[in-house]
């Protein structure tokens, strides 16, 4: 069964930085959300915490395509992260989580799992 | 223990790369050395002795430097000429005193051999061997109108083309009925010769000189035992050489008929505490005229006095490849197939100029020599085949014959065994070369670096590279010159591309010039560019998402993600306040603390968020940013100086200052560090960094291209009492030629080792200005000082700006939840993950 979501705004589109990312606080912790005018769709979220260093780095990377897809450099170890999946590229046993973005009027929001309270409220 | 004393006598090109060796080995401790040398200069490069007349000086040519000697307490006696031994004392005696020994190393070389032919001793009767000697024929070439040279092999060539550059119409004279009777056969001597006279140098072969008198329409007259004669102004004696063994004759150690001190496979002589290398030696009743086998003994001798008798001199490949005269020649082996049973294959294009012979075993499976003459591109391939004793193809002649005649393909690299020698000058082999990258070096520079390759006589150049680039695609590493896939180019074109097209987006150059959205490679890249050409704030909208990290928020970023803050602090020099200032702040934000090695202080653990507060902080104090995130100027570390200083001779400080405040903020391929020290004593280790300055009685002296960390290389000397005005000029031009030429993440150190032409090309564009682009060098450095801003202080005073650097952008009031911290030694400090 597919936990309970909800679309959490997060921020809105003056904070996002053309071709490079922002880091937000949600409640499943830090989330790096990516803005690719270039591209469609152009919104992507991964978590911002650096599966190599443990360390919240990773809207702070580089963005860009490697043979088309579209990925971040972690700006610690520079290994790439695919913004589709989270798998590395370089290693494809490690993986940061993919999170469902999507824009509501001005308003960005992302889809997390609803926590407690909510779910039993919703 | 005292120590026991060794004795090197020569200070030619074999005894320095004795030296190299013996003292980079653990018995060079027990040893007091003293090296004698009978020329009042220090070892240099004989081979390329020749670049004397085109412009080389002793400094260019050298082998080491007496710095080296000095660091290593070689006791080094020039202009010294050892005149005796005596072996039962076991000393050894000099027109100044007399030395004792308990190792002795003759390596003093061999001399030119002058025919006995009446006359020979007359003025302008020259040899062709040591400076002295270059110098003495230039001095008799003033007035001369022709030159003679006696000897038509290889060196006797050589000289002739130095006499054609000197100006003077050029003879060879030769005994035999062909040039390079060694190394050549009938057929190619007579195509080299027919190329050589093409050149305007007259050949006389089978002419035997009588005598040499005095000339009537020139100086001298050469008579022939045919009767004939030939009048010229200078004569060259190039007629062999002979082993400079007269030291041994004298002293009883056993000598060849011949001549030439015997020596066993250990390179000792018939006396174990004598020893015998390069030129002088004879072992197997061969003496060696080339400089690698030299080497080779120098390396069997260092080995053998370590107490390492498994390494053994075994003989040496004589196999030779030239320009000579601009002409290809090259011999191989046994080129005149002597091996009994031995086949030719001829290839010989005369209306191409082209002469190719292959000598091959009687079962057709091996190459056992070869000669080519006219085009030598046959011959690194062809050497491989002998040399390692690959098998031939079925049809061997195809290794000879043109492509359009179904020639083979060179020999790929791929092909040649791990044991194949590449370069044979240092003893590199295939497997030393893949050990290297191995090890990981990831350019054609930092092998030749690390294994010497191709740092001898430079004959296996394109080898190496070849081997090089095969090992690195091998590896997956990307030997192509695109910067990335987004680029079909090198960062230098693409500099191109934007300053000729006025670029100033990334956007508009991909779109233009390449494909996709870039990456983590290019984008930088092209930052950097736009940087150096148009010098924008970094932080404008277009340029944010290409910097890395560091540049994004003007700070390094450290393994927990937070950052350090490294203000300016030019030549090192602060006020009390400010170090006040420093302190304070730090304490505030509780910021690690830590003085660097490029004189100044680093303040690590800030958030982001709380980059732009420090900064207001520091920024009110005077600070400036320090460009430590930065592929730009880092710090000019200088000496305290004549201020201060009882030995100082010019204010290395002041020029610190000076030259920090000149070039801070340039962005450049890569970091760039310098130096200022003011006398020679060099306590600022300007000669470590890319740009050092030390200071003399008359001014200032540039090094360039020097580097510490991960792979040292001492600067070389650019340029010598330099005023302050020509000093920052000098700077100026190299900087910004660097900045246009380099690849990207280049340091001036690789850059300099990848030049084509070197330090030599490098001064002539910058000190000569060959290529007519200094003005505008200056210019564009100028260009960059006048818009200098501090990052810092613009991005403090932008709100927009500012946005960037919050942690969250939704909960300014949420702390990063990973940062762990403790304390040592008195500071906080992030917890270090138990691996
Ligand atoms: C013009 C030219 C071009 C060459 N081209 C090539 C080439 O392309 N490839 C190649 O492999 N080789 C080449 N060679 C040969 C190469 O230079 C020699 O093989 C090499 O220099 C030999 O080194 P060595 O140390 O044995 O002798 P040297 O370099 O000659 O050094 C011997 C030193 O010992 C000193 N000495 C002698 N007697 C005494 C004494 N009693 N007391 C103190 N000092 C003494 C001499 O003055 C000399 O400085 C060339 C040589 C010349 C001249
Ligand atoms: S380099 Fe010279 S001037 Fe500078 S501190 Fe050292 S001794 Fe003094
Ligand atoms: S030497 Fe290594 S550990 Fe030390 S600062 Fe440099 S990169 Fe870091
Ligand atoms: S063979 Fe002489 S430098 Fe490599």
């Amino acid at each position: 069964m597919k936990p309970r979501t909800r679309w959490e705004a997060v921020c809105t589109v003056d904070d996002l930085v053309p071709e490079s990312g922002i880091a937000v606080w949600t409640e499943e912790g830090p989330v790096a959300v990516f803005y690719l005018p270039h591209r469609l769709p152009a919104l992507f979220a991964i978590s911002h915490t650096d599966p190599f260093s443990g360390a919240n780095v990773l809207a702070r990377g580089i963005t860009g395509d490697l043979k088309g897809e579209p990925v971040v450099a972690s700006p610690l170890y520079k290994q790439h992260f695919s913004l589709l999946t989270g798998v590395c590229l370089e290693d494809d046993t490690v993986r940061v989580k993919t999170y469902p973005v999507l824009l509501d009027g001005n308003q960005i929001r992302l889809e997390v799992r609803a926590n407690q309270r909510e779910s039993i409220a919703a | 223990m005292s120590k026991k004393t060794l004795i090197v006598v020569g200070n030619g090109m074999v005894g320095h790369h004795f030296l190299e060796q013996f003292c980079a080995s653990p018995a060079a401790a027990d040893f007091e050395i003293i090296v004698f040398g009978e020329e009042k200069q220090l070892a240099y490069d004989r081979v390329h002795l020749s670049e004397y007349f085109g412009g080389s000086s002793h400094a260019d040519l050298a082998m080491g430097t007496l710095e080296w000697y000095t660091e290593q307490g070689i006791q080094l006696h020039l202009n010294e000429q050892v005149t005796g031994i005596n072996r039962e004392n076991r000393t050894l005696e000099t027109p100044r005193g007399s030395y004792r020994y308990d190792e002795l190393v003759l390596a003093t070389g061999s001399y030119p051999f002058v025919p006995p032919i009446k006359g020979n001793d007359r003025p302008h009767c020259l040899v062709y061997r040591t400076l002295d000697d270059l110098d003495a024929i230039r001095a008799s070439s003033e007035g001369a109108r022709t030159g003679v040279v006696v000897g038509g092999g290889l060196l006797g060539l050589e000289a002739a083309n130095a006499l054609k550059s000197l100006g003077l119409e050029a003879h060879v004279v030769e005994f035999a009925p062909r040039l390079m009777p060694v190394q050549l056969d009938a057929d190619g001597g007579a195509l080299l010769r027919h190329k050589i006279e093409e050149l305007g140098v007259q050949v006389h072969t089978e002419k035997a000189t009588t005598a040499i008198t005095e000339g009537e329409d020139a100086r001298l007259r050469m008579n022939f035992s045919d009767e004939s004669f030939l009048e010229t102004d200078l004569i060259v004696f190039s007629a062999g050489i002979r082993p400079q063994d007269a030291l041994a004759r004298a002293s009883g150690l056993e000598i060849g008929e011949r001549g030439g001190i015997v020596i066993d496979n250990h390179c000792t002589t018939s006396d174990p505490h004598v020893h015998a290398i390069g030129e002088c030696a004879l072992w197997e009743q061969k003496i060696f005229g080339l400089v690698a086998p030299g080497y080779t003994m120098a390396r069997t001798l260092s080995s053998a006095l370590n107490g390492d008798r498994d390494t053994a001199f075994t003989g040496a490949d004589m196999s030779t490849k030239l320009k000579l005269l601009g002409v290809d020649v090259g011999s191989i082996g046994d080129a005149h197939a002597q091996t009994p049973g031995a086949r030719n294959i001829r290839f010989n294009d005369e209306q191409a100029g082209h002469y190719r012979r292959m000598v091959i075993s009687e079962d057709g499976k091996t190459l056992l020599g070869a000669i080519l003459v006219g085009d030598n591109s046959h011959y690194d391939t062809l050497l491989q085949y002998a040399l390692n004793g690959i098998t031939l193809p079925e049809n061997p002649e195809t290794l000879i014959l043109p492509e359009s005649q179904g020639g083979a393909p060179a020999l790929g690299p791929d092909a040649l065994p791990e044991t194949a020698s590449i370069c044979s000058c240092h003893n590199v082999t295939k497997g030393d070369i893949c050990g290297a990258i191995d090890a990981g070096c990831s350019d054609l520079g930092s092998v030749k670096a690390e294994t010497k390759a191709s740092t001898g006589c430079g004959g296996c150049t394109a080898l190496l590279k070849n081997v090089v680039d095969s090992e690195l695609e091998k590896r997956g590493v990307e030997v192509s010159k695109d910067l990335c896939e987004h680029f079909p180019y090198s960062r230098q074109e693409l500099f191109h591309l934007v300053k000729v097209n006025g670029i100033r987006t990334f956007r508009t150059l991909i779109s233009q010039h390449g494909k996709g959205h870039g990456c983590d490679i290019c984008k930088p890249a092209v930052a950097s560019i736009l940087a150096t050409c148009w010098n924008e704030h970094i932080l404008a909208t277009d340029h944010v998402p290409l910097q890395d990290t560091n540049d994004t928020f003007m700070a390094n970023m450290q393994k927990n993600g937070t950052y350090s803050i490294v203000p300016r602090i030019p030549g090192g020099e602060i006020t009390p306040d400010k170090l006040i200032v420093l302190g304070e702040v730090a304490k505030e934000y509780d910021l690690y603390t830590k003085i660097t090695g490029g004189q100044r202080v680093d303040l690590f653990g800030a958030t982001l968020s709380q980059l732009p507060e420090i900064w207001e902080k520091l920024i009110a104090a005077g600070f400036e940013t320090g460009h430590a995130y930065g592929k730009s100027l880092r710090t000019v570390k200088s000496c305290v100086g004549n201020t201060w200083c009882r030995y100082g001779v010019q204010d290395s400080v002041g020029m610190a200052i000076r030259l920090e405040d000149r070039y801070k903020g340039l962005r450049a391929p890569h970091k760039v560090k310098m130096a200022v020290s003011g006398c020679t004593r060099e306590c600022a280790e300007a000669q470590s960094k890319d740009f050092g300055v030390i200071a003399t009685e008359n001014g200032w002296n540039l090094y360039v291209c020097g580097n510490g960390g991960m792979r040292p290389r001492h600067a070389d000397l650019f340029a010598t009492d330099l005023s302050d005005e020509e000093l920052i000029r000098t700077i100026d031009r190299v900087v910004m030629f660097y900045v246009r030429t380099a690849d990207r993440l280049q340091r001036t150190s690789v850059w300099m080792e990848n030049l084509e032409g070197g330090l030599e090309y490098l001064k002539q564009v910058v000190l000569e200005d060959s290529l007519g682009i200094g003005a505008e060098l200056e210019e564009h450095m100028e260009g960059i000082v006048g818009t200098y801003q501090c990052e810092w202080k613009t991005a403090v005073e932008d709100p927009e700006k500012r946005k960037r650097f919050r942690e969250f952008v939704n909960a300014p009031s949420q702390c990063d939840p990973v940062q762990e911290w403790t304390v040592e030694r008195g500071q906080r400090r992030p917890v270090l993950e138990s691996a």
